[in-house]
């Protein structure tokens, strides 16, 4: 009961002062808004990351074929390099604990049908390639290379839709040939896929991958047709490149066994390749790790200036009540005078500073909620408005979408409210302490 | 007589403590107090004995530097002697803790001041209501007594009216409605009628002859001879001692009101 009336009085009292009050909440609000908010932006951005590593699959190992340093090429006519087909033989054949095991092997070539062209690239591998990089055929178009292709070495091939519409764009696709114009050769189209995403690149370990303009034919055929030497023409001199295989990206049996399985292939790998140093495994459930990381990162960062904001807020509450205490010394006087214990003069303040935190935070969570749609609707402007500037933008900003955390709310409201409470009470004490006589006395 | 029976009206409540026959409202002994200024000791309080027996009233009146404020502050406990006892029924305040005074202020002292001192954030009625508030009293019935003592003071009409509201003297009437809200030991009134004019004087120090007659006590601290004629007896200080404690002749009384309604009768007669 008097607890009751002691929040008319002080919903009274603060009602005396409608300005100066929505001012101090005002600082309240921001900071809640702001925890909200940048931890939502945050949130969205790591979410974003996440979900492209989770993509390459938790129990994906990549082997891939890399350049080594300049030094080590130097001397050799034709640069050689990478990873071997024996390699792949001894990882399938070493560790147990590995289901699948794709051969990857790319070059860059362009493709012709009639008089219509299109650059793109030549990716040998086998089946399962489909399944571990999510290829989907699209409707009615026919499938995926498939194992009696690749053992028979047929040269057959699935494009991409990128593909499909620059070489046919009003004919069907299926069971046309393409022309490699570089090998003479012609490729028979089996299959057509769905449009698919192109990969964002993760740190510094995988680059991106654009699915858009590949065509795909049975690691065998690749080898057979075209070989392991690339040569290319630069500034007058032919260079010759050798390299077998790309990439063998590998699937573990479970989650479990990815970590063990990579350090064996590692040291699978090591007498034959540590010297050159030509070949790195990348896992990306280990990249997931060190997402999260990043992502708890992150949130602490932006927990953290959203606190700052919230501790000025609270200077703005002590700021406030300081004054209001002053301004109510009288005030203070008649009550003491007329029975009002210290302890009821405490609590007069502090529940003017417990109602100005709890309304503030919770316009901050309306706020928060609101400016959330709004940051939306900037970056889609900005995305209408600015399409260059909007396309230099790292991409976890440009696809993330803020999704709020929900734990920061009460978090926000819990900080909030001590931060008024603490800023409160020294005002509240202060007032309490006053003597009566001296309180009467003020004007 | 029951003490913890709010709406026992009659003005002998709690007041235990007697000396012959009569019982006592307040009693003071040997009372002294000391502040420190810097580094220097000032006695405002030397030693200070009388008792104020239940239905007196009594106006205390002295120079500046008497000793008459500090002695109001210790009789309307919001200060605690140096040395000496002050009691209010059965307890000496200089014994107690500041919540203890604060619940002896709210329970059995009635405040008047000279500058009204209302809450201007709230209504006559709310404002009356204040001591009992801190008494944790705030049942319908409080509303309702709150009500009859706006009434009683004729502010029966403007229960809703904020201080600002009001002129000087209704603020006063709210203040002295407040005072006895509790029905209080005493009803303490510094300067009441300091700082309004003659006509609001009268009304106000008529309302104390009232309340008196009805047997409430009144201490009043003044300066003006014409308002502390008024009362049954006057104490003087001086130095912070009692100078003279006399009681006012029943002709002396009379004579005082009837040359203040004459005042105010002139007064109204030349406007």
């Amino acid at each position: 009961m008097i607890w009751l009336r002691t929040w008319k009085l002080g919903v009274k009292s603060l009602a005396l002062h409608p300005l100066r009050t929505v001012l101090t909440m005002l600082g309240i609000m921001i900071g809640v808004t702001a925890v909200i908010v940048l931890t939502a932006i945050s949130q969205g951005a790591s979410d974003q990351v996440q979900r492209q590593i989770e993509s390459l699959g938790s129990t994906t190992i990549i082997v891939r074929s890399q350049k080594p340093p300049e030094d080590k090429l130097a001397g050799m006519r034709a640069t050689q390099y990478g990873l071997l087909r024996s390699d792949l033989e001894r990882i399938v054949e070493n560790v147990p604990t590995i289901e699948t095991a794709i051969p990857i092997r790319e070059i860059r070539r362009q493709f012709t049908y009639r008089d219509r062209s299109i650059d793109g690239r030549l990716v040998g591998c086998t089946p399962a390639y489909a399944d571990v990089n999510s290829l989907k055929i699209r409707a009615n178009g026919g499938r995926f290379i498939g194992d009696a292709d690749d053992l028979k070495a047929d040269t057959v091939c699935v494009v991409s839709a990128g593909v499909a519409e620059a070489l046919f764009p009003f004919e069907e696709p299926l069971g046309k040939r393409i022309n490699v114009p570089e090998h003479t050769d012609k490729y028979k189209i089996v299959g057509v896929l769905e449009h698919r995403n192109p990969s964002a690149a993760i740190g510094g370990s995988l680059d991106s991958q654009d699915f858009s303009s590949d065509v795909y034919i049975p690691i065998r055929t690749l080898r057979k047709r075209v070989g392991d030497t690339i040569v290319t023409r630069r500034s007058g001199q032919f260079q010759m490149e050798i390299m077998e295989l790309n990439q063998i990206t590998l699937q573990a049996s479970s989650p479990e066994k990815v970590r063990p399985s990579a350090a064996l292939i590692k040291s699978l790998l090591a007498p034959t390749h540590s010297e050159m140093n030509d070949t790195a495994v990348v896992v990306p459930l280990e990249l997931l790790e060190q997402a999260r990381n990043m992502k708890l990162l992150f949130l602490g960062i932006a927990i953290l200036i959203a606190c700052i904001s919230l501790l000025v807020g609270g200077i703005g509450i002590m700021n406030i009540m300081l004054a209001s205490v002053t301004e109510r010394t009288r005030e203070i006087g008649i009550r003491r005078a007329l029975g009002a214990k210290r302890g009821d003069i405490v609590r007069q303040f502090l529940v003017e500073t417990i109602v100005l935190s709890f309304v503030g935070a919770f316009l901050g969570i309306v706020v928060g909620f609101v400016s959330l749609y709004v940051y939306e609707g900037a970056i889609w402007l900005f995305q209408e408005g600015f399409p260059d500037q909007f396309a230099s933008l790292p991409q976890p900003i440009r696809e993330a979408t803020p999704s709020i955390v929900l734990w920061t709310i009460p978090l926000a409201v819990m900080i909030a409210v001590s931060v008024g409470l603490v800023s409160g009470l020294y005002p509240a004490v202060r007032a309490a302490k006053m003597n009566p006589i001296e309180a009467l006395r003020h004007e | 007589m029951n003490m913890n029976d709010p709406y026992d009206v009659s003005p002998s409540r709690g007041a235990t403590s007697t000396i012959g026959s009569t019982r006592l409202a307040t009693s003071i002994r040997d009372l002294t107090k000391e502040y420190v200024l810097k580094s220097e000791t000032v006695r405002a309080l030397r030693g200070v004995s009388f008792d104020v027996p239940e239905g007196d009233y009594v106006a205390i009146m002295g120079p500046s530097g008497s000793g008459k404020s500090t002695l109001l502050n210790l009789l309307g406990c919001l200060d605690k002697p140096t040395n000496g006892s002050l009691y209010l029924g059965e307890d000496d305040i200089a014994e107690m803790t500041d919540d203890e005074l604060a619940e002896i202020r709210s329970t059995r002292i009635g405040f008047v001041f000279q500058s009204y001192n209302l809450i201007q954030q709230l209504s006559v009625v709310e404002n009356i209501q204040v001591p009992l508030y801190y008494q944790g009293r705030l049942g319908s019935g409080e509303k309702k007594r709150a009500m009859e003592l706006a009434e009683r003071v004729g502010l029966g009409d403007r229960l809703d009216h904020r201080p600002a509201q009001l002129s000087g003297g209704q603020q006063q009437r709210v203040a002295i409605a407040r005072s006895l809200v509790n029905d209080p030991f005493f009803v303490l009134a510094d300067e009441p009628t300091g700082n309004l004019d003659s006509v609001t004087t009268d009304e106000i120090l008529a309302i104390f002859d009232a309340l008196n007659d009805e047997g409430r006590t009144i201490i009043l601290v003044t300066h003006e001879d014409d308002v502390a004629d008024r009362a049954k007896r006057i104490v003087r200080l001086k130095d912070g001692m009692l100078h003279t404690d006399e009681q006012v002749s029943e002709e002396r009384r009379v004579a005082a009101r009837l040359a203040q309604r004459q005042a105010v009768e002139e007064l109204l007669a030349r406007e």
